[in-house]
């Protein structure tokens, strides 16, 4: 039997565990880039805001950042009391690291808005929440976008890990691979339905930078 | 709307003194230009009025009105402001950046847009150019559009900081032509920043001299400013040629003319040249052809006769009707006497004001 | 959180102690970073300095990041075997896009105007690279190793789960026996392990880049570079 027939043999058979896996697996890895997203904004808006903030926001979050995902995975249930098999640490441990690039996107982003234009929105009758949310916070989009895909390609990658603490997602199928020998055909599937999924969310973050962002195309001529 | 500093000082928090116990009075309906050398207060003093910058002491009063006393997103509402680069919302349509004030303060978006269409056209740009963004407009387009955001809600008063130093000086003097055009139509109080003594005299109504510390050199009227500099320090502001410059306040109406005769002009060997009375040229005793380098009407300044007397191949300037026909002659000499004689009676006048006061 | 394993002295000492797996652990990442870069760097600066195969560099990067480093290494141990050096060819595989990338990012981006005053004053092509486009870009190639190191520690402790040595054993074998100090003991280890190196590269970075391109303080800071997956 080719590997090819294999593949599709496999399909066959588990099916719906595949399909179970590609679910759990896009839940784990979003839900914590839409939480960091959130968060990012406040954190990022204090970055720039308040100097004091800055250096130790961005060095804790770059020290967490260098911290093995499979480590801090572990790491988790002993600080937050939840059981190792619980996807609740993987949520936490993703929110972590996608909260660690976007604030540094975030604060980046809102740095380099050019600080005449902030200066004419207010003078021309702004309130800061309003003008936060109607000048701030679109212009700096470019590079907070940007921060984004990158947290949600290397989410959708990282997912795998917690396959090897028991916790589903496409990793399991690198595990089950393993278990049955290194048979390929379902580390193969993972393999590829992972970059799959990982480059299918790039794209839709893509689009959806045009549409939020229709400006930057013109301006970068 | 008339704007009053009163003893109005501003000390940074870092101890720089940018604006030192100002007193001023902005008069209603005329541009006044702060004028000075960089980091004298200038802007300081602008931002003041739209509460941009608090003053740490001494008011600024819009109408009898401490705009301490106002909140300061509602002052600055009832207030255009324009800075150089424009500082265009570069994430909105130009439309959407005209818009921008009327939308704020509560105007249906359609509305504002509508308005914003026709204010483009006012201030010289096509209704088209409003769906682009800001970065597919030239520097002197984008700077336009930053005046029509200011006037949009048609403000009474228009703060001006430094708006056309960053375009280049053919743009410059375009956009100072078109803002003398609007505010003939508009009467605005407008207070116009800039750091260039010709734009100050060109705009101006009145002129505010500004010195390093944040102190206020004197405050006149640009003619005033070049015939009699209140010290050193102004005179040495306002240049070299201020003499020059001067006449440019000063009419030709009141030059006497030699008349241009029907069997011909001669004036220092050469001809004039008249075809159907308009003046095309002076003949020289070869034949040659020489240029007249242009003409002058009654309605133009001392300043430009002065410039077309000493041009001219015959150091003559041509004074024609409104017709372009050639009426008369104006001799570098006898725009020397003038200039002598009224150099001389303003002094006198000075010297009179001057020990009675 | 219990401390007691990462605390008793017994586990500091012997050939299952920490300062030899952590040694151990040190090695074949060293082994791998150093294979990584003797090819992505001389790649990097090549493509950075030709602009061929720019695009390349670009997608390698991005895919880099796509890549679950755990279906990689199962995918490359079912066709070769399990063994340290399909492990390290692992590691190598993984740690090369961010390095690549880098460096290519680092060399195209330095100022055309330096490069073009460097060939009209005669440098040849390989001295333009190597003594103006290298030298300029060393913050961002740098930041590529650090990139590619903590990828690769992070990687080399999955490795643990097929057969090697080094700080995931603790991880795999505590987890096996359900030995919950054993395993905060590998991950507190393994995190500070990671932390430390990483700013011993940060140091590092400051010390060999040229005053002359160093931020300044005030200066407003680089966008930071994509990071890869761990
Ligand atoms: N936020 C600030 N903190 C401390 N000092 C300031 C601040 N803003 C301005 N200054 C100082 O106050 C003085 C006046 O500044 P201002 O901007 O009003 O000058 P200006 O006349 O507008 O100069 P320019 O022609 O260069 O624009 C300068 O010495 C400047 O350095
Ligand atoms: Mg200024």
């Amino acid at each position: 039997m080719t590997l090819w027939h294999q593949v599709l043999d496999y399909l066959s058979v588990n099916g719906e565990d595949v399909r179970s896996a590609v679910l759990q697996h896009l839940y784990l890895a979003l839900v914590p880039v839409v939480v960091a997203f959130v968060l990012s904004l406040p954190l990022g808006w204090a970055v720039v805001s308040y100097g004091w903030v800055r250096h130790p926001l961005l060095t804790l979050t770059s020290v967490v950042y260098t911290i093995p995902s499979l480590a801090l995975l572990l790491l988790l249930p002993g600080l937050l009391g939840t059981s190792i098999l619980d996807p609740f640490n993987v949520l936490v441990a993703l929110t972590v690291y996608s909260l660690a690039l976007l604030v540094r996107s975030t604060a980046d982003g809102l740095a380099a808005i050019d600080a005449s234009v902030v200066q004419a929105a207010t003078a021309m009758g702004y309130r800061p929440l309003r003008r936060w949310f109607a000048v701030d916070l679109p212009l700096s989009l470019p590079v907070v976008l940007a921060g984004l895909r990158v947290a949600v390609v290397s989410n959708v990658s990282m997912v795998s890990i917690a396959a090897l603490v028991g916790i589903g997602g496409l990793g399991q199928l690198f595990t089950r691979g393993f278990q049955l020998g290194f048979y390929m055909p379902p580390i193969l599937i993972g393999l590829v339905l992972s970059v799959a999924i990982a480059l299918v969310l790039d794209a839709l973050v893509v689009i959806a930078q045009r549409f939020v962002t229709p400006w930057a195309r013109v301006a970068a001529r | 709307m008339v704007i009053r500093f009163e003893s109005t000082t501003k000390q940074y928090p870092d101890g720089t003194v940018a604006v030192d116990a100002l007193d001023l009075t902005v008069p209603s309906g005329a541009i006044t230009v702060f004028v000075g050398p960089s980091g004298c207060g200038k802007t300081t003093s602008l931002r003041m009025i739209n509460r941009m910058i608090d003053p740490t002491s001494g008011r600024v009063l819009i109408d009898d009105v401490d705009v301490a006393s106002e909140r300061p997103a509602r002052l600055r509402r009832r207030i255009g402001y324009v800075i150089q680069h424009a500082g265009l919302f570069p994430h909105r349509t130009v439309v959407d950046n005209v818009a921008t004030v009327p939308v704020l303060s509560g105007t249906p978006r359609k509305e504002a847009r509508t308005r914003a269409y026709e204010l483009l056209e006012r201030v010289g740009l096509t209704a088209a150019m409003g769906d682009r963004y800001p970065a597919q407009l030239s520097g002197g387009q984008q700077q336009r559009v930053g005046v029509a955001r200011a006037l949009a809600a048609d403000p009474p008063v228009l703060l001006m900081d430094e708006p056309f130093s960053a375009v280049d000086p053919v743009v410059r003097h375009d956009l100072q032509a078109e803002l003398l055009r609007l505010q003939g139509e508009l009467g605005k109080t407008i207070v116009l920043v800039t750091h260039d003594i010709d734009e100050a005299i060109v705009l101006g109504d009145h002129v505010a001299v500004f010195a390093e510390g944040g102190r206020l050199a004197q405050f006149a009227p640009p003619e005033e400013l070049l015939a009699s500099p209140a010290d050193a320090f102004v005179a040495g502001f306002v240049g070299r040629d201020r003499g020059y410059r001067g006449l440019s306040f000063a009419t030709a109406a009141d030059l006497p003319v030699e008349p241009v005769t029907a069997e011909g002009t001669v004036v220092e060997g050469l001809a004039l040249v008249l075809d159907d009375g308009r003046p095309t040229g002076w003949r020289d005793p070869d034949g040659r052809l020489l240029p007249t380098e242009g003409t002058h009407t009654a309605d133009d300044s001392l300043r430009v006769v002065a410039d077309l007397a000493l041009l001219s191949p015959a150091g003559a300037a041509i004074r024609v009707d409104a017709a372009g026909r050639a009426v008369g002659l104006v001799r570098q000499t006898t725009v020397a006497d003038v200039v002598r004689q009224r150099q001389r009676s303003r002094l006198a006048v000075g010297a009179v004001g001057g020990s009675a006061g | 959180m219990s401390l007691d394993y990462l605390l008793d002295a017994a586990h500091w000492s012997g050939p299952d102690g920490f300062p030899h797996q952590i040694l151990e652990h040190l090695r074949y990442t060293g082994l791998a970073l150093l294979i990584a870069m003797v090819i992505a760097l001389p790649l990097g600066v090549l493509i950075g300095h030709t602009g061929r195969g720019a695009g390349l560099a670009i997608n390698l990067g991005n895919a880099g990041r796509a890549l679950p480093t755990l279906g990689v290494l199962m995918l490359i141990l079912a066709v070769t075997g399990v063994g340290l050096k399909p492990v390290i060819g692992a590691l190598v595989v993984l740690a090369i896009p961010p390095l690549l990338t880098a460096t290519y990012a680092g060399v195209s981006s330095v100022d055309r105007g330096v490069v073009d005053a460097a060939r009209g004053v005669g440098l040849r092509e390989p001295q333009i690279a190597l003594g103006v486009e290298v030298p300029l870009a060393l913050p961002v190639i740098l930041g590529g190793v650090r990139s590619a190191t903590l990828q690769v520690i992070s990687t080399a402790t999955i490795a643990a789960y097929v057969a090697q040595d080094g700080l995931g054993r603790y991880l795999f074998d505590g987890l096996a026996v359900r030995d919950y100090p054993r395993i905060v003991a590998g991950a507190v280890v393994l995190a500070v392990l990671a932390v430390v190196v990483d700013a011993l590269l940060a140091l590092l970075q400051r010390v060999v880049v040229s005053p002359g391109v160093r931020p300044r303080a005030g200066s407003r800071r680089r966008t930071a570079l994509p990071q890869p997956e761990r």
